[in-house]
């Protein structure tokens, strides 16, 4: 269960990563092209956190089935 | 870990297709502009709901051949999990059809369509809380559920293919293949409905699991 969470925050985090451009202006990828950066990190962030919901509830449920 | 490699790559896919579905380029249309990339988010429930709506009918089919509880009970759960996906099918629709094609229900029949078979589907769980014997309710519903299948199918696949549809591929319009000539979009759509798929089949696994468990503490 860390092992996967880990893993999502890793994936997530390297994307940002990615998208950064190499120029010296600092911090301007979110500012570019109409923002729409924003609106992924936005969505990026609550698919995310839906996703750790589920596996949180999946390990809660196998706690839960261990002991029946 | 190994166990859950599907719902990490469900998960992959949708991140995925949430960053490629806004960022990745798409084909410039009249009318639809950049909503045209509601087609990564609102399609994949469609689909996941019709492959989990086949799990519900499948496991009907082996509850009746086995009388084995336990798939009556990924039935059930099939069908409630496959009818939150076509409510936000639905409404998610409805949000890009205001602003589209000029209002929220403009009575398409796919629409009218789709909307009846989701009705289908809340007639099967009314049905199954109005029996209150476990073994004649796991009965009938599966009869139910087999029937409602291939209703459902025509319902969204033959009949607004019959008559004037504002659906791509349906009633004279071009398929979507049409609009997305480099078929860039594939891209991101197909792993965007595989990852749907997955997320469905866990969030149903997820009640199958809890609804054990109650069955469980239920005959004791």
């Amino acid at each position: 269960m860390k092992k996967t969470a880990l893993f999502i925050i890793v994936f997530v985090s390297s994307l940002t990563a990615f998208a950064q451009d190499n120029g010296i202006d600092m911090a301007e990828t979110l500012r570019s092209s109409g923002k729409i950066y924003v609106v992924v990190a936005v969505m990026l962030l609550l698919f995310t956190s839906f996703i750790l919901y589920l596996f949180s509830i999946d390990s809660r449920l196998k706690k839960l089935e261990k002991e029946n | 870990m190994f166990k859950n490699w599907w719902k990490i790559l469900a998960s992959v896919f949708v991140l995925y297709s949430v960053v490629a579905g806004l960022l990745l380029k798409v084909p410039a249309l009249p009318i639809l502009h950049e909503s045209i990339r509601n087609l990564y988010f609102h399609v994949p429930m469609w689909f996941a709901m019709i492959v989990i709506y086949t799990v519900a009918v499948v496991t009907s089919i082996k509850y009746l051949q086995t009388n084995n509880e336990k798939y009556d009970l990924i039935a059930v759960e099939s069908v409630n999990t496959g009818l939150l996906f076509g409510f936000v099918g639905l409404v998610s629709g409805m949000i890009w059809a205001n602003f589209t094609w000029g209002s929220p229900w403009p009575n398409d029949p796919k629409l009218n369509s789709a909307a009846i078979a989701t009705l289908m589907y809340l007639a099967y769980t009314v049905l199954r809380s109005s029996l209150d014997e476990e073994q004649k309710r796991a009965k009938i519903s599966a009869i139910y559920n087999i029937f409602s299948f291939p209703v459902m199918i025509v319902l969204l696949f033959i009949l607004p293919r019959l008559t004037d549809s504002l659906h791509p591929g349906n009633g004279g319009n071009p398929g979507f293949g049409a609009y997305d000539l480099d078929s860039n979009m594939r891209w991101v759509f197909y792993p965007a409905v595989l990852g749907w798929i997955g997320i469905a089949i866990w969030i149903m696994n997820i009640r199958f699991r809890i609804r054990k468990l109650e069955n469980k503490r239920n005959q004791i």
